[in-house]
């Protein structure tokens, strides 16, 4: 018994059993049901267990799938690209240009509080400015840029990136700073010494350095973006689709066979994208 | 000190319209909240009341503000002390590097950047398929955790990484046992973090929505009350409740934060004095 309890592998489980088992009943077993019940048959008020490729055959025979996987990618490459350029200024400005580390944790938590906080109650909190009445429209008229309210500032692809940068370029800050933190500053001080400016400082060395932070990044963003549901349908007014809607749909109308294999090809996409982007970092090491 | 150079204004600008971006929007809507008795959902403000706020407290037309509120923060609390429990428990596992845990650490890795709705559905799919109910303590807390436990694991693995090992080393060495060391070693010294870990327990479960969709069964959690209120509700009743909750959040996020402050405070005062001369 005493033997047994030295050995590492039987410690190590024992200790993360609870963790294992929360992640086989919560995580492992669900994604195998959805797989199971992908396959199976639905009629109006009812699921029955059966292995026919149908709900397959028809998501891929539609062209609506297209257009709305297509969709998806759309908002999440936007999305990366305002948070990433947004992200990395403010850590760059937190990291290098203010000097004391009390005020660098002070203005550091002052970006990460709203994480903290309500995602729809910031979601509603973009009505009174986007609205047709909202202080947006009203200020461009009273500036005179526009005449009349301008309709497609709430209830449009415009708002639903607006909210998605809103929420997300958080998780942009945070592995970015994180990253940015740890760079020798040595290292510049090399480069101008040897004769680099500003510009040539920032791109060859800070840059290449921050690599694996930007990939953390983009690795949540991604998966945020592309899995979300709910502020394409709020935001969007119920206007625009995307992949995470299309599932909810199905489950709104009870259809759980479809609503699976829509999630499994989401899933696959998923996984594949950050398949790819883990060839560029190794998280373990980054932490 | 050398001077700003001017790079520092300009960033300086921008970060400031970041921190207004970041957080106008919610202020807006403290301000619109204590709109008048006979104002909308914009501005101008129909003179300034308490009255939305009033109404909430008022019997509701549809759903269960209260109720819901009072289920939030119970489920909150259960995610937080479990979160710390099996965070810190896989952390020191993680450290012996056993057989298998390169795969949990991939199922970790999942676990964070699986779409939520197929937490959802999947939890949803395997309690209606196993003739169990759904219900926000079970399946909604269940579904909860494969959220809030992979921010736990990263912060504990983070902790261990820069964990200097030699202060357990000298403890058994002094004769500790394997609890000992880990209750009065290693467990004061990542306390502090522990506090981070709790924070994020609490306030992504009282806060998550699309995970508790459709495994909170027929009792709301607050997230999903609201959300029910923005296809029915159109008036600023709205926005007071969510500034109520933004503030309980805000207290909740200056309460752990002031708590981070003091332990660190308290470790930095009953710190090792090696190498000070005392």
């Amino acid at each position: 018994m005493k033997k047994l309890l030295e050995n590492r592998n039987v410690t190590g489980w024992l200790m993360v059993s609870p963790l294992a088992a929360v992640l086989l009943v919560f995580l492992v077993m669900p994604i195998v049901l959805i797989v199971i019940v992908s396959f199976w048959r639905a009629t109006e008020f009812s699921i029955i267990p059966a292995f026919e490729w149908d709900n397959y055959a028809f998501l891929f025979g539609s062209p609506v799938t297209y257009a709305v996987f297509l969709n998806t990618f759309k908002y999440a490459f936007i999305t990366w690209a305002f948070t990433l350029i947004i992200g990395f200024t403010v850590a760059y400005y937190l990291a290098f240009h203010i000097r004391s580390l009390t005020w660098q944790v002070a203005l550091f938590l002052l970006c990460t509080i709203p994480f903290w906080t309500s995602n729809i109650i910031r979601m509603i909190s973009w009505i009174p400015f986007l609205g047709r009445n909202g202080i947006a429209n009203s200020t461009m008229m009273s500036w005179g840029v526009i005449d009349e309210p301008v309709e497609w500032l709430l209830f449009s692809d415009f708002a639903v990136i607006l909210a998605f940068v809103h929420l997300y370029t958080l998780f942009m800050v945070v592995p970015i700073f994180n990253t940015m933190m740890r760079i020798d500053k040595s290292l510049i001080e090399a480069a101008r010494d040897a004769g680099a400016n500003g510009a040539q400082i920032l791109w060859n060395v800070i840059i290449p350095l921050t690599k694996p932070g930007i990939m953390i990044g983009t690795i949540f963003v991604v998966t945020l973006v592309m899995g979300d549901f709910i502020t394409v349908r709020f935001m969007s007014g119920s206007q625009s689709a995307n992949v995470g809607r299309l599932i909810s749909n199905d489950i709104a109308l009870l259809q759980y066979p479809s609503a699976s294999a829509t999630a499994i090809v989401l899933l696959a996409t998923v996984l594949i994208t950050i398949g790819i982007l883990l060839r560029f970092v190794d998280i373990r090491k980054e932490l | 000190m050398e001077p700003r150079p001017r790079s520092f204004y300009v960033l300086s600008a921008f970060f400031a319209l970041f921190v207004l971006f970041l957080y106008g929007p919610t202020l807006t809507i403290g301000i619109l909240s204590f709109q008048g008795e006979g104002g909308g959902l914009t501005f101008p403000m129909r003179g300034v009341s308490m009255y939305w706020f009033y109404d909430l407290f008022e019997q509701q037309a549809v759903g269960d503000i209260w109720g819901s509120f009072r289920r939030s923060i119970i489920l909150g609390l259960m995610v937080m002390a479990t979160t710390v429990v099996v965070s810190v428990m896989g952390g020191l596992a993680f450290r012996k590097k056993f057989a298998g845990s390169g795969i949990l650490f991939y199922l970790i890795i999942t676990a964070l950047v699986i779409p939520s709705i197929l937490v959802s559905l999947g939890v949803g799919l395997l309690f209606s398929q196993s003739g169990l109910n759904v219900h926000w303590s079970t399946s909604g807390f269940g579904a909860q955790l494969t959220w809030t436990l992979p921010f736990g694991l990263l912060i504990m693995f983070a902790v261990f990484n820069r964990f200097d090992k030699s202060f357990e080393e000298a403890a058994r060495d002094l004769g500790a046992s394997p609890w000992q060391t880990i209750r009065h070693v290693v467990l004061p010294i990542i306390a502090p973090s522990l506090i981070g870990v709790a924070l994020f327990g609490f306030t992504l479960s009282y806060d998550e929505f699309a995970r508790t969709l459709l495994t909170a069964g027929s009792y709301n959690t607050l997230p999903l009350e609201i959300y029910g209120m923005t296809t029915n509700v159109t008036s600023p009743v709205l926005y007071a409740l969510g500034t109520l909750t933004t503030l309980f959040s805000l207290l909740i996020i200056g309460g752990f934060l002031a708590l981070a402050l003091l332990s660190n405070q308290r470790k930095a005062r009953a710190g090792s004095d090696a190498g000070k001369g005392v």
